[in-house]
């Protein structure tokens, strides 16, 4: 798959695609192929801060349980209550399945460019 | 194959009760609405029905069982025939203290091994797991800072490759886990743990050897740095049989420790427990031990600042009795317990490193981890297929994908009570499999071919759980 260009990356493996003042999370195709089906999601509640760079939940596969981090520090707005329903949605639409969409940016991590997180992840 | 629900035929049963001959009356309160369901079905079709069961699982009884992290070592059938002896099988924990002498001073004497093994000063056996007993240890650690008026501690610090009990069992006790990097030698990134120590440390819980074999060279440093932060140094005792009778983990500077009986003691698990985790403490933490305990025979006191209760009584006493028979057949040869659970090892590791990638190509201790990655990216055979395969050959797979610092990761404990024989056996069943990876992938993603049932689809299990049987 190829990694959208309008995203930014983080090196944790998470997109973030920034609306207005606002910002979607996720987590990449990578992310998601390397832990293979996931079967369940832990997202926090709306009204929640998220701290860039900590973990804001977590994802199950199969194989292992894995944190996902914050690309942002803010508030989150909105969480996607689909993928608590079923988390196949972010292996079968890595980029569309969006975890938490996130207010009040205060504070950023280094992102990279699409080019530049798939020669990260080669 | 059917279930005992499915072979239930109404009016069918055993006569162990002969029928009731004088007038029952219950009280109305505990009376259950409907009649429960249980399975109508003679002894002689129940007996074969468990049987059938048995026979299509594997336990260590069957063949190998190299789970990783689990030592799955075999179980001295003396340990079951001293659990089972009256006096100790029928003692009720509400019993007067003075008519459960003999059952008071096992228990004293098991905690004095235990001591005598960690180096610590007091155990508590109340912890009925070893997570269990890391809870407790964590509560015990928190008790001491909280007691000194130091209450603004409230992180705990665990290495990326630690066991995944350790945070949750942080979180569990209220802590913030902070995980730290281990380095390209798979020990403690010294720079990382001294980056995150500091007036909010309440403590490290460190596994050594660590999850991917490897016993920690800079431990006493790390356990220094802990110190001088103002953290205790909490050591998860599920790798102990590594160490056991060579290293006491008091002296490389842990305050507090828990140790699975059910592992490293030779008493039953995996289904077979219950376990027991008791958590052994240095003595300026025996102020806040949990529970009950009879020093005198004659009366059960609780320590002073006690944390109160981790569970009923006095923990899992006849898994006590298991662990304590074993550290009595054993004797001082302790230490020839985790001599050979590391020769077994690396063993194993040397006969196979040649094909398979090692994670850390050194000398391990108790247990090794294959990575799998560089064979899985050129021929999609994962490590799953290979744990898969092995069910064919009568071997029960090593523990999967964890550590997770390591790509497709094959974990290997083979323990101390394995022969040669049965290692090479295994060893030839690995270097198969892996020419059957090149030659015959498909051969090795469509295993097993051979067990009562073959590859189930664990995705659908996860997201489809059927967990109940319901009833028509």
């Amino acid at each position: 798959m190829i990694d959208p260009k309008e995203l930014k990356y983080t090196k944790d493996d998470e997109w973030v695609r920034f609306e207005g003042d606002e910002a979607y999370v996720g987590i990449t195709d990578y992310a998601q192929s390397e832990l293979g089906d996931l079967v369940f999601v832990n997202l926090p509640e709306v009204d929640d801060e998220v701290v860039a760079g900590e973990p804001f939940g977590d994802v199950e596969s199969v194989k292992a349980v894995a944190d996902v981090y914050s690309p942002v520090s803010g508030v989150v707005l909105e969480i996607n209550e689909d993928i608590l329903d079923d988390a196949a949605l972010i292996n079968n639409d890595p980029y569309g399945a969006w975890f938490i969409k996130v207010g009040s940016i205060s504070a950023c991590e280094d992102f990279m460019t699409a080019d530049e997180y798939d020669e990260y992840r080669g | 194959m059917k279930l005992i629900f499915e072979k239930s035929i109404p009016g069918r049963g055993q006569d162990i009760f002969p029928a009731c001959d004088v007038p029952v009356k219950l009280p109305e309160v505990p009376l259950r609405e409907k009649k429960a369901h249980l399975p109508e079905i003679s002894e002689n079709e129940m007996g074969r029905h468990y049987t059938a069961l048995a026979k299509r699982a594997h336990g260590v009884n069957d063949g190998f069982y190299p789970l990783g992290s689990c030592t799955m070592k075999h179980n001295p059938r003396i340990n079951e025939k001293m659990a089972a002896l009256p006096g100790f099988a029928k003692l009720h924990p509400l019993q007067p203290a003075h008519t459960v002498k003999g059952a008071n001073e096992l228990i004293g004497e098991l905690e004095k091994f235990l001591c005598e093994i960690t180096g610590m000063a007091g155990v508590t056996f109340q912890p009925a797991a070893g997570a269990h007993g890391e809870f407790t240890g964590l509560l015990l650690i928190k008790a001491y800072h909280t007691d000194r008026g130091d209450t603004e501690r409230n992180e705990i610090i665990v290495p990326d490759a630690a066991h995944g009990t350790n945070p949750a069992s942080a979180t569990m006790a209220g802590y913030k886990t902070i995980v730290i990097k281990s380095n390209e030698n798979g020990t403690v990134d010294i720079d990382d743990l001294k980056a995150h120590l500091g007036p909010k440390t309440a403590g490290l819980m460190l596994t050594n050897p660590n999850t991917v074999g490897l016993f920690d060279p800079n431990i006493m440093e790390i356990t220094r740095l802990v110190h001088e932060a103002g953290g205790l140094c909490y050591y998860d005792g599920a790798n102990l049989n590594a160490v056991i009778g060579i290293v006491r983990p008091a002296d490389i500077g842990f305050d507090v420790i828990h140790m699975n009986l059910h592992k490293t003691f030779s008493t039953p698990h995996g289904g077979g427990g219950p376990g027991s985790g008791p958590c052994a403490y240095k003595d300026f933490l025996a102020p806040f031990a949990p529970g009950l305990v009879c020093k005198d025979g004659e009366n059960y006191t609780r320590a002073e600042k006690s944390i109160g209760n981790m569970t009923g009584f006095y923990g899992n006493f006849l898994v006590m009795v298991k662990a304590y028979t074993y550290l009595l057949t054993i004797g001082k040869d302790v230490h020839t317990l985790a001599e050979n659970a590391v020769l077994n090892a690396n063993y194993m590791q040397e006969k196979l490193k040649d094909i398979y990638p090692v994670a850390f190509d050194t000398t391990c201790m108790h247990e090794f981890v294959i990575g799998l990655d560089p064979i899985y990216r050129k021929t999609h055979v994962s490590a799953l297929d290979v744990a898969k395969a092995l069910l064919d050959y009568g071997i029960h797979p090593p523990t999967i994908y964890f550590p997770l610092i390591v790509h497709e990761a094959l974990m290997i404990e083979p323990t101390e009570t394995e022969t040669k024989e049965t290692l090479d056996e295994a060893i030839e069943a690995f270097r198969e499999i892996y020419d059957r990876i090149f030659n015959a992938p498909e051969s090795v993603q469509m295993a097993p071919q051979t067990t009562p049932v073959l590859r189930l689809d664990d995705t659908k299990a996860a997201r489809e759980p059927h967990l109940r049987y319901t009833f028509e």
